[in-house]
């Protein structure tokens, strides 16, 4: 299988302190992952470091096909190369309606003249209503996101990820702070997602993780601990240790 | 700009017919085309005020919309007043000294009328050659596409350097600052080419309408500043009444957000600068004419704090809260320090509104901050339009309740 994104020995250091350390993870084109570890185990440095926000100090990061190097380029030039990011704490533009958040995601030019000579056509309409009905807004779309319970801003803000028709999706915690049913749409909502891309999922809920069924990573100290089916890595012995048995 | 924005944007349309109906009352009442009911000293304050709304409404695009606290907007402002003054005030002598060398027995050369010009205007910082910045000065074609690109190419140059190596917040403001400072102390110099400390002057009059009176040419002006406050006015409100707006607004409330949908915030960020420099040097070329003189004073970094004070009087983020303001505070502030005001003798102490003109306006910013921190434009909304922002904010949707502890 080609993968689609190959990240090999990488590492990074904050003040010395190695928060990535040799980190070495690959993941094919339509493929689910969980990525579970303790606080602090440098899952969101991870997805700072695929997505552009922190360089690190060694290593590869290659994307696509053919491969290309993601350490020389942009957040927003990485954003459109087809890797969207959810965020760990919801973030939606709250003073903006619904439409307009999931609007400004849609995969259009992003360039400030063609944003400037914007119309929202049918088209795109079309699609913002049928995301909205995805992710359970579709009789919220007027409202302001702020107003939005949140679950729902979570939603939202996996919406405007679908919005943006990304190859590789990352996803930070979330489930964090969801009822039980709102979890469930969840869990739905990444696997289809996973149907037609890559999806890493970095999740803290162990029942969450199984219901995703998938493929497990687990990092501890900036590195891979064990990978493989979410049974396998909970009877692995030191992730006993570190993780589940604390 | 099609018809169905203005439909879906009535405030919009309100301001304009507000702007036109201002426009039409000061000519009915003006000295030059109507009663003469206002001095024409007062139709050039109302035109000037007109100015210092446009600029605001540059102020709101960067600042309320895009979040960047530029302190340096005035200088581009300024920068339009001296384009425009170097041609008004080079012209202007020009007629003077070819008046006066028409007495000579010879007709003067070419060469002679521009010594002499060279001796007039630059004389006062001890100098008579022509420096060569002013090698335009008699275009007004030139020196009007200078107002635009000068302030532009300044904030390009500036934006680009700032925004690439992303400065925020609080040091950007002070970068803005210190190149605002920079180019006034650079200004107040004899060498700059630009007359110093004593600025441009004589701008009110217009070459080639030298006998037409200040009474008509004042009104002109207000006419000129008005329909460049609806122009801008319409590119502000279209501008963020769409898409762009939205991705501004997202800049501004989130900027790492918009990276990560894969929208190049530099480059927004660069445009908004850049753009709203370019409204700045326009409606200062408009407002020096009407003031007479501008020196380097005028750029100081005060004025552009002073820009930003009046944006967030009149509400941040709302294109008439940014009108309100600069109109409220800068006509209250020409009243005060005009000695219009009347003094208030305490008996032990008489209160000068002259000198107590600045804490009267610090009183009322911290006012407008604690209790309407959205403004007077924000109250304006809670008010009149938006009767849904005055009830508290909706409760939270059931969902949130089921939660497990
Ligand atoms: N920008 C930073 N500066 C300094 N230390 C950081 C920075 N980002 C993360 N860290 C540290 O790196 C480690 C990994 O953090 P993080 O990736 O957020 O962990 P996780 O998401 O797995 O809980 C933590 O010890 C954290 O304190
Ligand atoms: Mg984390």
């Amino acid at each position: 299988m080609s993968s689609l994104l190959e990240v090999a020995g990488v590492s990074v250091a904050f003040d010395g302190f190695k928060a990535i350390n040799d980190l070495s993870f690959e993941i094919g084109a339509a493929e689910l992952r969980a990525i579970i570890g303790p606080n602090g185990a440098g899952k969101t440095t991870f997805m700072d470091i695929v997505t552009g926000k922190t360089r690190p100090d060694s290593g590869r990061v290659d994307y696509g096909e053919p491969p290309a190097s993601l350490l020389r380029m942009s957040e927003s030039e990485i954003a459109r190369a087809g890797i969207g990011r959810k965020f760990q704490r919801p973030t939606v533009f709250e003073q903006q309606s619904v439409r307009d958040n999931l609007t400004m995601a849609l995969d259009n030019a992003r360039d400030p003249l063609s944003v400037v000579f914007y119309r929202p056509f049918a088209t795109d309409m079309d699609r913002v209503a049928e995301l909205a009905r995805e992710i359970g807004l579709a009789d919220q779309l007027n409202r302001m996101a702020g107003e939005l319970a949140h679950g729902q801003k979570q939603w939202l803000e996996i919406g405007m990820l679908l919005a943006q028709d990304p190859k590789l999706l990352l996803v930070d915690e979330p489930a964090a702070g969801m009822t039980l049913d709102e979890r469930e749409h969840t869990t739905d909502l990444l696997k289809r997602a996973a149907e037609t891309r890559a999806v890493i999922v970095v999740e803290h809920d162990m029942e969450f993780v199984r219901r995703l069924n998938c493929k497990v990573t687990v990092l501890h100290e900036g590195s891979v601990l064990a990978e493989g089916s979410i049974d396998h890595v909970t009877g692995h012995q030191q992730v006993i240790d570190v993780y589940l048995g604390r | 700009m099609e018809r169905t924005f203005l439909i879906r944007h009535p405030s919009v349309m309100i301001f304009i017919a507000l702007l036109a109906l201002f426009t039409l009352g000061a000519t009915i009442l003006s000295e030059g085309f109507g009663i003469g009911l206002i001095s024409t000293s007062f139709v050039k304050t109302l035109g000037k005020t007109l100015c210092l709304c446009l600029v605001a409404i540059a102020m709101d695009l960067v600042w309320g919309y895009c979040g960047i606290l530029s302190l340096g907007h005035f200088a581009f402002f300024g920068l339009g007043g001296y384009m425009i003054g170097m041609w008004l005030m080079y012209e202007r002598t020009k007629g003077i000294v070819v008046d006066q060398l028409a007495a000579a027995q010879l007709p003067p050369t070419p060469e002679e009328v521009r010594e002499a010009i060279g001796a007039q205007i630059f004389g006062v910082v001890g100098g008579s050659e022509i420096p060569t910045i002013w090698m335009f000065a008699d275009s007004l074609i030139i020196q009007l596409a200078l107002v635009v690109l000068v302030p532009g190419l300044l904030a390009l140059v500036f934006g680009w350097l700032a925004f690439r190596s992303r400065v925020t917040g609080v040091y950007l403001s002070i970068l803005t600052q210190a190149m605002t400072l920079a180019l006034s102390l650079y200004l107040f110099q004899n060498d700059s080419g630009l007359r110093g400390n004593n600025g441009l002057s004589g701008l009110q009059n217009i070459p080639g309408a030298e006998n037409i009176s200040q009474d008509v040419v004042s009104v002109w002006f207000l006419w000129a500043s008005a329909l460049a406050l609806g122009a801008g006015y319409l590119l502000a409100a279209w501008l963020v009444a769409g898409k762009f707006g939205n991705v501004v607004r997202g800049i501004r409330d989130d900027e790492a957000r918009v990276r990560f949908l894969g929208y190049n915030v530099e480059a927004y960020k660069l445009v908004v600068f850049t753009l709203t420099a370019v409204i700045a040097g326009i409606a200062g070329a408009l407002y020096y004419p009407q003031a007479g003189i501008i020196n380097p004073a005028e750029i100081a970094p005060i004025a552009s704090i002073y820009l930003a004070v009046w944006v967030a009087i009149g509400g941040r983020g709302r294109l008439y809260g940014a009108v309100i303001g600069a109109a409220l505070v800068s006509l209250l502030s020409t009243w005060f320090t005009s000695g219009r005001a009347p003094d208030i003798p305490l008996g032990f102490y008489t209160i000068e509104w002259v000198d107590w003109w600045l804490v009267l306006l610090g009183f009322g910013f911290v006012l407008v901050t604690l209790f309407a921190p959205q403004g007077l434009g924000g109250l304006v909304d809670r008010l009149v339009r938006n009767p849904r922002a005055a009830r508290p904010q909706p409760a939270r949707p059931p969902q949130s309740a089921k939660e497990p502890a």
